[in-house]
Protein backbone atom coordinates (compact mmCIF):
# COMPACT_ATOMS: atom_id res chain seq x y z
CA UNK A 1 0.00 0.00 0.00
CA UNK A 2 0.93 3.72 -0.67
CA UNK A 3 1.55 5.66 2.38
CA UNK A 4 -1.45 8.51 2.80
CA UNK A 5 -2.41 11.17 5.82
CA UNK A 6 -5.47 10.11 6.97
CA UNK A 7 -8.33 12.50 8.36
CA UNK A 8 -11.71 12.13 10.20
CA UNK A 9 -14.57 13.76 8.92
CA UNK A 10 -16.87 16.15 11.07
CA UNK A 11 -19.52 16.78 8.60
CA UNK A 12 -20.39 16.19 4.88
CA UNK A 13 -20.32 19.17 3.70
CA UNK A 14 -16.83 19.57 5.16
CA UNK A 15 -15.89 16.28 4.33
CA UNK A 16 -16.48 16.90 0.64
CA UNK A 17 -14.82 20.33 0.79
CA UNK A 18 -11.29 18.46 2.61
CA UNK A 19 -11.46 15.97 -0.84
CA UNK A 20 -11.55 18.80 -3.21
CA UNK A 21 -8.80 20.93 -1.24
CA UNK A 22 -6.54 17.94 -1.07
CA UNK A 23 -4.95 16.27 -4.30
CA UNK A 24 -5.41 12.56 -4.40
CA UNK A 25 -8.16 12.42 -1.56
CA UNK A 26 -10.66 9.57 -1.12
CA UNK A 27 -13.69 8.98 0.99
CA UNK A 28 -13.61 5.89 2.74
CA UNK A 29 -16.41 4.31 4.58
CA UNK A 30 -16.49 0.35 5.07
CA UNK A 31 -13.48 0.24 3.15
CA UNK A 32 -13.91 -3.61 2.23
CA UNK A 33 -13.11 -2.59 -1.38
CA UNK A 34 -11.10 0.40 -1.41
CA UNK A 35 -8.48 -1.32 1.07
CA UNK A 36 -8.54 -4.17 -1.18
CA UNK A 37 -7.27 -2.46 -4.42
CA UNK A 38 -5.44 -0.50 -2.51
CA UNK A 39 -3.03 -3.04 -1.20
CA UNK A 40 -2.72 -4.19 -5.47
CA UNK A 41 -1.70 -0.70 -5.51
CA UNK A 42 -4.60 -0.26 -8.38
CA UNK A 43 -6.34 2.71 -5.95
CA UNK A 44 -3.58 4.80 -4.66
CA UNK A 45 -4.85 7.72 -2.42
CA UNK A 46 -2.76 10.17 -1.05
CA UNK A 47 -5.40 11.20 1.61
CA UNK A 48 -8.33 9.47 3.07
CA UNK A 49 -11.18 10.94 4.19
CA UNK A 50 -12.91 8.48 7.26
CA UNK A 51 -16.80 9.40 7.09
CA UNK A 52 -18.10 6.65 9.80
CA UNK A 53 -18.12 9.73 11.74
CA UNK A 54 -20.98 11.47 10.19
CA UNK A 55 -24.18 10.84 11.42
CA UNK A 56 -25.78 9.02 7.89
CA UNK A 57 -26.50 5.91 9.11
CA UNK A 58 -29.88 5.75 9.87
CA UNK A 59 -32.94 4.90 7.84
CA UNK A 60 -36.13 6.71 8.09
CA UNK A 61 -39.64 7.28 6.44
CA UNK A 62 -39.37 9.99 3.71
CA UNK A 63 -42.89 12.44 3.61
CA UNK A 64 -43.84 10.79 0.64
CA UNK A 65 -44.31 7.52 2.27
CA UNK A 66 -41.45 6.16 1.05
CA UNK A 67 -37.66 5.13 3.07
CA UNK A 68 -34.55 7.27 3.53
CA UNK A 69 -31.36 5.39 3.61
CA UNK A 70 -28.25 6.77 5.19
CA UNK A 71 -25.18 6.60 3.17
CA UNK A 72 -23.59 4.80 6.17
CA UNK A 73 -25.84 2.20 6.46
CA UNK A 74 -24.29 -1.38 6.56
CA UNK A 75 -25.59 -3.92 4.17
CA UNK A 76 -26.42 -6.14 7.22
CA UNK A 77 -28.45 -3.32 8.86
CA UNK A 78 -30.16 -2.46 5.72
CA UNK A 79 -30.96 -5.94 4.85
CA UNK A 80 -32.34 -6.96 8.35
CA UNK A 81 -34.53 -3.35 8.63
CA UNK A 82 -38.23 -4.68 9.17
CA UNK A 83 -39.52 -2.13 7.02
CA UNK A 84 -37.28 -3.15 3.90
CA UNK A 85 -37.98 -6.66 4.42
CA UNK A 86 -41.60 -6.18 4.77
CA UNK A 87 -42.25 -3.42 1.52
CA UNK A 88 -38.92 -3.71 -0.45
CA UNK A 89 -38.12 -7.34 -0.09
CA UNK A 90 -36.30 -7.76 -3.34
CA UNK A 91 -33.83 -5.09 -1.50
CA UNK A 92 -33.28 -7.48 1.47
CA UNK A 93 -32.95 -10.85 -0.44
CA UNK A 94 -30.42 -8.82 -3.17
CA UNK A 95 -28.07 -7.82 -0.23
CA UNK A 96 -28.03 -11.00 1.99
CA UNK A 97 -26.88 -12.90 -1.72
CA UNK A 98 -23.96 -10.78 -1.58
CA UNK A 99 -20.52 -11.10 -0.07
CA UNK A 100 -20.38 -12.86 3.17
CA UNK A 101 -21.53 -12.23 6.41
CA UNK A 102 -18.41 -10.21 7.70
CA UNK A 103 -18.03 -7.81 4.59
CA UNK A 104 -22.12 -6.97 4.85
CA UNK A 105 -21.46 -5.67 8.43
CA UNK A 106 -18.99 -3.42 7.06
CA UNK A 107 -20.38 -2.43 3.57
CA UNK A 108 -22.00 0.76 3.63
CA UNK A 109 -24.85 1.87 1.27
CA UNK A 110 -23.02 4.43 -1.03
CA UNK A 111 -20.22 2.44 -0.72
CA UNK A 112 -22.09 -0.69 -1.98
CA UNK A 113 -23.17 1.53 -5.29
CA UNK A 114 -19.28 2.78 -5.82
CA UNK A 115 -17.44 -0.71 -5.50
CA UNK A 116 -15.00 -1.29 -8.76
CA UNK A 117 -15.69 -3.70 -11.25
CA UNK A 118 -14.16 -7.63 -10.41
CA UNK A 119 -12.83 -7.92 -14.08
CA UNK A 120 -9.75 -9.81 -13.78
CA UNK A 121 -8.19 -7.53 -15.65
CA UNK A 122 -8.77 -4.70 -13.82
CA UNK A 123 -6.92 -6.58 -10.76
CA UNK A 124 -3.98 -7.57 -12.81
CA UNK A 125 -1.68 -4.63 -13.18
CA UNK A 126 0.72 -6.78 -15.22
CA UNK A 127 -2.35 -6.38 -18.37
CA UNK A 128 -4.00 -3.61 -20.03
CA UNK A 129 -6.83 -1.60 -18.37
CA UNK A 130 -8.81 1.49 -19.87
CA UNK A 131 -10.57 1.23 -16.36
CA UNK A 132 -7.65 1.06 -14.17
CA UNK A 133 -5.22 3.29 -16.82
CA UNK A 134 -6.94 5.22 -19.45
CA UNK A 135 -5.96 4.65 -23.36
CA UNK A 136 -3.86 1.18 -22.25
CA UNK A 137 -6.48 -0.83 -23.72
CA UNK A 138 -8.38 -3.99 -23.26
CA UNK A 139 -7.47 -7.54 -21.90
CA UNK A 140 -10.59 -8.30 -21.36
CA UNK A 141 -11.96 -8.33 -24.78
CA UNK A 142 -10.17 -11.36 -26.54
CA UNK A 143 -9.52 -12.87 -22.74
CA UNK A 144 -11.03 -14.56 -20.40
CA UNK A 145 -14.45 -13.04 -20.57
CA UNK A 146 -16.53 -15.52 -19.35
CA UNK A 147 -18.64 -13.43 -16.45
CA UNK A 148 -18.47 -9.76 -18.53
CA UNK A 149 -20.53 -7.89 -19.85
CA UNK A 150 -23.07 -8.78 -23.17
CA UNK A 151 -25.22 -4.98 -22.56
CA UNK A 152 -24.08 -1.95 -23.04
CA UNK A 153 -20.78 -2.76 -24.09
CA UNK A 154 -17.81 -0.30 -25.87
CA UNK A 155 -14.88 -1.21 -27.64
CA UNK A 156 -13.07 0.30 -24.27
CA UNK A 157 -14.40 -1.73 -22.19
CA UNK A 158 -16.80 -4.95 -21.31
CA UNK A 159 -16.97 -5.16 -17.49
CA UNK A 160 -19.66 -5.56 -15.12
CA UNK A 161 -20.69 -4.00 -12.06
CA UNK A 162 -20.67 -6.61 -9.08
CA UNK A 163 -23.30 -4.75 -6.74
CA UNK A 164 -26.28 -7.07 -6.06
CA UNK A 165 -27.76 -4.24 -3.82
CA UNK A 166 -27.44 -1.64 -6.83
CA UNK A 167 -29.57 -4.16 -9.26
CA UNK A 168 -32.26 -3.86 -6.50
CA UNK A 169 -32.54 -0.19 -6.09
CA UNK A 170 -32.33 0.33 -9.49
CA UNK A 171 -35.92 -2.32 -9.70
CA UNK A 172 -37.37 0.17 -7.20
CA UNK A 173 -36.53 3.62 -9.14
CA UNK A 174 -34.35 4.43 -5.93
CA UNK A 175 -32.96 8.32 -5.85
CA UNK A 176 -29.18 8.58 -5.01
CA UNK A 177 -29.03 11.89 -2.90
CA UNK A 178 -25.35 13.69 -2.50
CA UNK A 179 -23.59 17.08 -1.21
CA UNK A 180 -20.87 18.78 -2.61
CA UNK A 181 -18.06 21.29 -1.10
CA UNK A 182 -20.10 24.09 -1.29
CA UNK A 183 -22.87 22.26 0.75
CA UNK A 184 -25.11 21.84 -2.29
CA UNK A 185 -27.82 18.99 -2.18
CA UNK A 186 -29.02 17.15 -5.43
CA UNK A 187 -30.77 14.04 -6.30
CA UNK A 188 -29.58 11.61 -8.83
CA UNK A 189 -32.36 9.15 -10.21
CA UNK A 190 -30.18 5.93 -10.18
CA UNK A 191 -30.79 4.92 -13.67
CA UNK A 192 -28.81 8.04 -14.19
CA UNK A 193 -26.25 7.39 -11.91
CA UNK A 194 -24.24 4.66 -13.09
CA UNK A 195 -22.61 5.57 -16.37
CA UNK A 196 -22.36 2.87 -19.85
CA UNK A 197 -18.18 2.73 -20.54
CA UNK A 198 -18.31 4.32 -23.86
CA UNK A 199 -14.64 5.43 -24.41
CA UNK A 200 -14.00 6.22 -20.97
CA UNK A 201 -14.48 3.67 -18.31
CA UNK A 202 -12.95 4.70 -16.02
CA UNK A 203 -15.77 7.83 -15.21
CA UNK A 204 -18.23 5.20 -13.70
CA UNK A 205 -21.14 7.59 -11.63
CA UNK A 206 -22.24 10.64 -11.94
CA UNK A 207 -20.63 11.97 -9.35
CA UNK A 208 -18.50 14.95 -9.43
CA UNK A 209 -15.44 15.46 -7.88
CA UNK A 210 -15.39 15.54 -4.47
CA UNK A 211 -19.26 14.93 -4.09
CA UNK A 212 -20.16 13.03 -1.85
CA UNK A 213 -23.26 10.10 -1.23
CA UNK A 214 -25.42 11.34 1.89
CA UNK A 215 -28.25 9.29 1.33
CA UNK A 216 -30.50 6.79 -1.27
CA UNK A 217 -33.99 7.19 -0.69
CA UNK A 218 -36.84 4.69 -1.72
CA UNK A 219 -40.30 5.44 -3.18
CA UNK A 220 -43.37 4.23 -1.44
CA UNK A 221 -43.67 0.66 -1.65
CA UNK A 222 -45.15 -0.47 -4.51
CA UNK A 223 -46.48 -3.93 -3.40
CA UNK A 224 -46.20 -7.01 -5.53
CA UNK A 225 -43.99 -10.34 -5.33
CA UNK A 226 -40.05 -9.85 -4.65
CA UNK A 227 -38.10 -12.22 -5.95
CA UNK A 228 -33.97 -11.71 -6.47
CA UNK A 229 -32.45 -14.81 -8.47
CA UNK A 230 -28.65 -14.84 -8.16
CA UNK A 231 -27.31 -17.57 -10.68
CA UNK A 232 -23.72 -17.69 -9.48
CA UNK A 233 -20.56 -20.70 -9.80
CA UNK A 234 -21.24 -21.92 -6.10
CA UNK A 235 -24.29 -21.49 -3.60
CA UNK A 236 -22.66 -19.08 -1.60
CA UNK A 237 -20.07 -16.26 -1.66
CA UNK A 238 -19.51 -15.77 -5.23
CA UNK A 239 -20.72 -13.02 -7.97
CA UNK A 240 -23.47 -13.49 -9.80
CA UNK A 241 -23.08 -14.47 -13.43
CA UNK A 242 -26.56 -13.13 -14.33
CA UNK A 243 -29.11 -12.20 -11.43
CA UNK A 244 -32.74 -10.71 -11.68
CA UNK A 245 -34.36 -8.61 -9.78
CA UNK A 246 -38.27 -8.78 -9.83
CA UNK A 247 -41.06 -7.23 -8.67
CA UNK A 248 -44.48 -9.01 -10.13
CA UNK A 249 -47.52 -7.92 -10.02
CA UNK A 250 -51.21 -10.17 -9.14
CA UNK A 251 -51.91 -9.11 -12.95
CA UNK A 252 -48.65 -10.84 -14.14
CA UNK A 253 -47.57 -6.79 -14.90
CA UNK A 254 -44.01 -6.37 -12.99
CA UNK A 255 -40.45 -4.87 -13.28
CA UNK A 256 -37.21 -6.36 -13.55
CA UNK A 257 -33.48 -5.05 -13.28
CA UNK A 258 -30.84 -7.50 -14.16
CA UNK A 259 -27.24 -7.98 -12.99
CA UNK A 260 -24.09 -9.75 -14.42
CA UNK A 261 -25.13 -8.10 -17.93
CA UNK A 262 -23.51 -4.57 -17.92
CA UNK A 263 -21.09 -1.90 -16.58
CA UNK A 264 -24.45 -1.01 -14.50
CA UNK A 265 -27.26 -2.53 -13.00
CA UNK A 266 -29.12 -3.32 -16.68
CA UNK A 267 -33.12 -2.56 -17.19
CA UNK A 268 -35.13 -1.65 -19.96
CA UNK A 269 -38.21 -0.61 -18.96
CA UNK A 270 -39.97 -1.22 -22.42
CA UNK A 271 -39.46 -5.09 -22.35
CA UNK A 272 -41.04 -5.07 -18.97
CA UNK A 273 -44.79 -4.73 -20.94
CA UNK A 274 -43.77 -8.33 -22.63
CA UNK A 275 -43.80 -9.80 -19.33
CA UNK A 276 -47.71 -11.46 -19.21
CA UNK A 277 -46.04 -13.15 -22.32
CA UNK A 278 -43.36 -14.96 -20.80
CA UNK A 279 -39.96 -15.07 -20.44
CA UNK A 280 -38.81 -15.80 -24.22
CA UNK A 281 -40.73 -12.53 -25.21
CA UNK A 282 -39.27 -10.77 -22.58
CA UNK A 283 -35.90 -11.80 -22.64
CA UNK A 284 -36.02 -10.94 -26.45
CA UNK A 285 -36.77 -7.38 -25.93
CA UNK A 286 -34.57 -7.13 -22.45
CA UNK A 287 -31.43 -8.47 -24.65
CA UNK A 288 -31.96 -6.80 -28.32
CA UNK A 289 -28.68 -5.58 -29.29
CA UNK A 290 -26.30 -7.72 -27.11
CA UNK A 291 -22.73 -8.42 -27.86
CA UNK A 292 -21.36 -11.54 -26.79
CA UNK A 293 -17.87 -13.84 -27.02
CA UNK A 294 -17.67 -16.96 -27.47
CA UNK A 295 -17.21 -17.03 -23.56
CA UNK A 296 -20.09 -15.35 -22.32
CA UNK A 297 -22.36 -15.77 -24.68
CA UNK A 298 -24.23 -18.31 -22.43
CA UNK A 299 -25.62 -15.72 -20.30
CA UNK A 300 -28.26 -14.46 -22.85
CA UNK A 301 -30.56 -18.15 -22.86
CA UNK A 302 -29.55 -17.78 -19.21
CA UNK A 303 -31.20 -14.78 -18.58
CA UNK A 304 -34.18 -16.19 -20.47
CA UNK A 305 -34.11 -19.06 -17.94
CA UNK A 306 -33.75 -17.34 -14.90
CA UNK A 307 -36.54 -14.62 -16.12
CA UNK A 308 -38.65 -18.14 -16.28
CA UNK A 309 -37.74 -19.30 -12.86
CA UNK A 310 -38.25 -15.78 -11.49
CA UNK A 311 -42.48 -16.10 -13.12
CA UNK A 312 -42.73 -19.57 -12.03
CA UNK A 313 -41.90 -18.60 -8.18
CA UNK A 314 -43.96 -15.36 -8.60
CA UNK A 315 -46.84 -17.49 -9.72
CA UNK A 316 -46.21 -19.97 -7.05
CA UNK B 1 17.04 -12.71 17.13
CA UNK B 2 16.30 -9.51 18.06
CA UNK B 3 15.04 -9.35 21.55
CA UNK B 4 12.98 -6.27 21.63
CA UNK B 5 10.19 -7.34 19.39
CA UNK B 6 8.41 -8.69 22.10
CA UNK B 7 8.37 -12.61 21.72
CA UNK B 8 10.65 -15.16 22.90
CA UNK B 9 12.66 -17.56 20.44
CA UNK B 10 9.97 -18.92 18.61
CA UNK B 11 9.77 -20.72 15.26
CA UNK B 12 8.73 -17.57 13.92
CA UNK B 13 11.75 -15.79 15.07
CA UNK B 14 14.16 -18.26 13.67
CA UNK B 15 12.39 -18.14 10.25
CA UNK B 16 12.68 -14.55 10.28
CA UNK B 17 15.99 -14.43 11.33
CA UNK B 18 17.24 -16.88 8.65
CA UNK B 19 15.69 -15.23 5.99
CA UNK B 20 17.40 -11.95 7.05
CA UNK B 21 20.51 -13.81 7.23
CA UNK B 22 20.22 -14.88 3.49
CA UNK B 23 19.51 -11.14 2.28
CA UNK B 24 22.69 -10.19 4.18
CA UNK B 25 24.99 -12.56 2.20
CA UNK B 26 23.24 -11.68 -1.21
CA UNK B 27 24.26 -7.77 -1.04
CA UNK B 28 28.06 -7.06 -1.97
CA UNK B 29 29.81 -5.10 0.79
CA UNK B 30 29.42 -1.54 0.25
CA UNK B 31 27.32 -1.31 -2.55
CA UNK B 32 25.04 1.48 -3.18
CA UNK B 33 21.79 1.09 -2.83
CA UNK B 34 19.07 3.61 -4.37
CA UNK B 35 16.98 4.59 -1.67
CA UNK B 36 13.46 4.89 -3.55
CA UNK B 37 11.69 8.40 -3.36
CA UNK B 38 8.57 8.08 -0.79
CA UNK B 39 6.66 9.40 1.01
CA UNK B 40 7.78 9.54 4.56
CA UNK B 41 5.29 6.88 6.80
CA UNK B 42 2.48 8.70 8.31
CA UNK B 43 1.94 7.15 11.72
CA UNK B 44 -1.37 8.14 14.27
CA UNK B 45 -2.00 7.44 17.42
CA UNK B 46 -5.13 5.26 17.94
CA UNK B 47 -7.00 3.89 21.17
CA UNK B 48 -8.41 0.68 20.66
CA UNK B 49 -10.20 -1.64 23.43
CA UNK B 50 -9.26 -5.12 22.86
CA UNK B 51 -10.44 -7.84 24.80
CA UNK B 52 -11.77 -5.12 27.73
CA UNK B 53 -8.54 -3.15 27.54
CA UNK B 54 -7.73 -0.10 26.24
CA UNK B 55 -4.69 0.53 24.35
CA UNK B 56 -3.10 3.31 23.13
CA UNK B 57 -0.88 2.34 19.92
CA UNK B 58 1.53 4.82 17.76
CA UNK B 59 0.39 3.18 14.00
CA UNK B 60 1.43 3.69 10.41
CA UNK B 61 -2.03 4.97 8.81
CA UNK B 62 -1.64 1.68 6.64
CA UNK B 63 -1.73 -0.69 9.15
CA UNK B 64 -4.41 -2.57 9.21
CA UNK B 65 -6.53 -3.51 11.90
CA UNK B 66 -5.04 -7.37 11.60
CA UNK B 67 -1.35 -5.78 11.42
CA UNK B 68 -2.49 -3.63 14.80
CA UNK B 69 -3.18 -6.85 16.20
CA UNK B 70 -1.02 -9.23 15.40
CA UNK B 71 2.01 -7.27 14.98
CA UNK B 72 1.48 -4.59 17.48
CA UNK B 73 -0.31 -5.62 20.10
CA UNK B 74 1.66 -9.64 19.43
CA UNK B 75 -2.10 -10.88 19.82
CA UNK B 76 -1.44 -13.36 17.29
CA UNK B 77 -4.15 -15.43 17.42
CA UNK B 78 -5.87 -13.85 14.77
CA UNK B 79 -4.41 -15.08 11.37
CA UNK B 80 -3.60 -13.54 8.26
CA UNK B 81 -4.79 -15.84 5.42
CA UNK B 82 -5.79 -13.81 2.03
CA UNK B 83 -5.05 -10.31 3.31
CA UNK B 84 -7.95 -9.75 0.89
CA UNK B 85 -11.51 -10.42 2.87
CA UNK B 86 -11.78 -13.57 0.60
CA UNK B 87 -10.80 -16.67 3.32
CA UNK B 88 -12.10 -14.94 7.12
CA UNK B 89 -9.09 -16.18 9.13
CA UNK B 90 -8.69 -12.83 10.53
CA UNK B 91 -12.44 -12.46 11.49
CA UNK B 92 -12.59 -10.68 14.89
CA UNK B 93 -15.95 -9.18 16.50
CA UNK B 94 -15.50 -5.25 16.43
CA UNK B 95 -18.76 -3.20 18.44
CA UNK B 96 -20.67 -6.86 18.42
CA UNK B 97 -20.15 -7.62 14.68
CA UNK B 98 -17.89 -10.24 13.43
CA UNK B 99 -15.56 -8.25 10.69
CA UNK B 100 -12.41 -9.25 8.40
CA UNK B 101 -9.85 -7.03 10.26
CA UNK B 102 -7.58 -7.32 7.08
CA UNK B 103 -9.92 -4.99 5.29
CA UNK B 104 -10.00 -2.26 7.86
CA UNK B 105 -7.38 0.19 9.05
CA UNK B 106 -6.53 0.40 12.75
CA UNK B 107 -7.06 4.46 12.20
CA UNK B 108 -10.63 3.55 11.54
CA UNK B 109 -11.35 2.35 15.19
CA UNK B 110 -10.96 4.56 17.60
CA UNK B 111 -12.42 4.13 20.63
CA UNK B 112 -14.14 0.78 19.46
CA UNK B 113 -14.64 -2.71 20.96
CA UNK B 114 -12.73 -5.35 20.06
CA UNK B 115 -12.91 -8.87 20.74
CA UNK B 116 -10.57 -11.43 19.56
CA UNK B 117 -10.25 -15.08 19.77
CA UNK B 118 -7.67 -14.31 22.83
CA UNK B 119 -10.80 -12.30 24.80
CA UNK B 120 -13.38 -14.79 23.80
CA UNK B 121 -11.15 -17.97 26.19
CA UNK B 122 -8.52 -19.13 27.74
CA UNK B 123 -6.87 -22.59 27.50
CA UNK B 124 -7.86 -23.19 30.98
CA UNK B 125 -11.73 -21.62 30.35
CA UNK B 126 -12.61 -22.30 27.38
CA UNK B 127 -15.34 -20.24 25.45
CA UNK B 128 -18.17 -22.55 24.80
CA UNK B 129 -17.41 -22.21 21.07
CA UNK B 130 -13.84 -23.27 21.45
CA UNK B 131 -15.00 -26.35 23.96
CA UNK B 132 -17.62 -27.42 20.95
CA UNK B 133 -15.07 -27.35 18.26
CA UNK B 134 -12.61 -29.37 20.27
CA UNK B 135 -15.67 -32.31 21.12
CA UNK B 136 -16.50 -32.41 17.29
CA UNK B 137 -12.86 -31.88 15.90
CA UNK B 138 -13.55 -28.50 14.14
CA UNK B 139 -10.59 -28.27 12.44
CA UNK B 140 -7.46 -30.09 11.09
CA UNK B 141 -4.25 -27.67 10.78
CA UNK B 142 -5.91 -25.08 12.79
CA UNK B 143 -4.78 -22.07 11.05
CA UNK B 144 -8.51 -20.82 10.49
CA UNK B 145 -9.86 -21.82 13.24
CA UNK B 146 -9.75 -18.65 14.90
CA UNK B 147 -11.48 -16.58 12.49
CA UNK B 148 -14.33 -19.94 12.43
CA UNK B 149 -14.63 -19.34 16.21
CA UNK B 150 -14.97 -15.99 16.28
CA UNK B 151 -17.37 -15.98 13.19
CA UNK B 152 -19.20 -18.75 14.68
CA UNK B 153 -20.02 -16.47 17.55
CA UNK B 154 -21.06 -13.85 15.97
CA UNK B 155 -22.89 -15.88 13.81
CA UNK B 156 -25.25 -17.14 16.58
CA UNK B 157 -25.70 -14.02 17.71
CA UNK B 158 -27.16 -12.48 14.17
CA UNK B 159 -29.48 -15.48 14.09
CA UNK B 160 -30.72 -13.96 17.40
CA UNK B 161 -31.00 -10.98 16.34
CA UNK B 162 -32.98 -11.69 13.98
CA UNK B 163 -30.90 -10.81 11.04
CA UNK B 164 -31.74 -12.43 7.67
CA UNK B 165 -29.70 -14.60 5.72
CA UNK B 166 -29.62 -15.89 1.93
CA UNK B 167 -31.18 -19.30 3.25
CA UNK B 168 -34.17 -17.41 5.13
CA UNK B 169 -37.16 -19.28 3.53
CA UNK B 170 -38.94 -15.61 4.54
CA UNK B 171 -37.34 -12.80 4.48
CA UNK B 172 -39.45 -11.20 6.74
CA UNK B 173 -40.27 -13.80 8.89
CA UNK B 174 -37.22 -14.46 12.46
CA UNK B 175 -34.65 -16.57 11.36
CA UNK B 176 -33.84 -19.73 13.02
CA UNK B 177 -30.22 -22.22 13.76
CA UNK B 178 -30.91 -24.34 11.01
CA UNK B 179 -28.20 -26.26 9.26
CA UNK B 180 -29.02 -24.19 5.95
CA UNK B 181 -28.90 -21.06 7.92
CA UNK B 182 -25.51 -22.24 9.54
CA UNK B 183 -23.52 -22.85 6.39
CA UNK B 184 -24.77 -20.11 4.19
CA UNK B 185 -23.88 -17.79 7.24
CA UNK B 186 -20.33 -19.42 7.45
CA UNK B 187 -19.42 -19.44 4.13
CA UNK B 188 -16.62 -16.44 4.53
CA UNK B 189 -14.63 -18.75 6.65
CA UNK B 190 -13.00 -21.05 4.21
CA UNK B 191 -11.04 -24.05 5.71
CA UNK B 192 -8.51 -25.53 3.66
CA UNK B 193 -8.40 -29.01 5.49
CA UNK B 194 -12.31 -29.29 5.01
CA UNK B 195 -13.32 -29.89 8.48
CA UNK B 196 -16.92 -27.90 7.11
CA UNK B 197 -19.26 -30.38 8.51
CA UNK B 198 -18.04 -31.06 11.97
CA UNK B 199 -17.59 -27.37 12.02
CA UNK B 200 -21.35 -27.00 11.32
CA UNK B 201 -21.79 -30.03 14.07
CA UNK B 202 -20.19 -27.98 16.91
CA UNK B 203 -22.32 -25.05 16.07
CA UNK B 204 -25.46 -26.82 16.40
CA UNK B 205 -24.05 -28.24 19.81
CA UNK B 206 -23.73 -24.59 21.43
CA UNK B 207 -26.70 -23.29 19.75
CA UNK B 208 -28.47 -26.57 21.29
CA UNK B 209 -30.25 -27.61 17.88
CA UNK B 210 -29.75 -30.99 15.73
CA UNK B 211 -28.37 -30.90 12.57
CA UNK B 212 -30.34 -31.31 9.61
CA UNK B 213 -30.00 -32.82 6.26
Amino acid sequence: MKAFTFERAKTASAAAAAAVRTPGAKFIAGGTNLLDLMKLQIETPQHLIDVNGLDLDTIAPTSDGGLRIGALVRNTDLAADARVRKDYGVLSRALVSGASGQLRNKATTAGNLLQRTRCPYFYDTTKPCNKRQPGSGCAAIGGFNRNLAVMGTSDACIATHPSDMAVAMRVLDATVETVNSAGQTRAIPIADFHRLPGTTPHIETALAPGELITAVTLPKPIGGTHIYQKVRDRASYAFALVSVAAVVQPDGRGRLAFGGLAHKPWRVEAAEAQLPKGAKATAAAVLAGARTTSQNAFKLPLIERTIHAVLEEAKA
Amino acid sequence: MNSNDGFPVSRRGVIAGGVATATLTGTPVGAQVAAPQQTPPTTMPVTLKVNGRNTLIEVDTRTTLLDALRETMKLTGTKKGCDHGQCGACTVIVEGRRINSCLTLAVMHEGDSITTIEGLGTPEKLHAMQAAFVKHDGYQCGYCTPGQICSAVATLNEIKEGIPSHATGDIAAKPKVTTAELQERMSGNICRCGAYSNIIDAIHDVAGTERMA
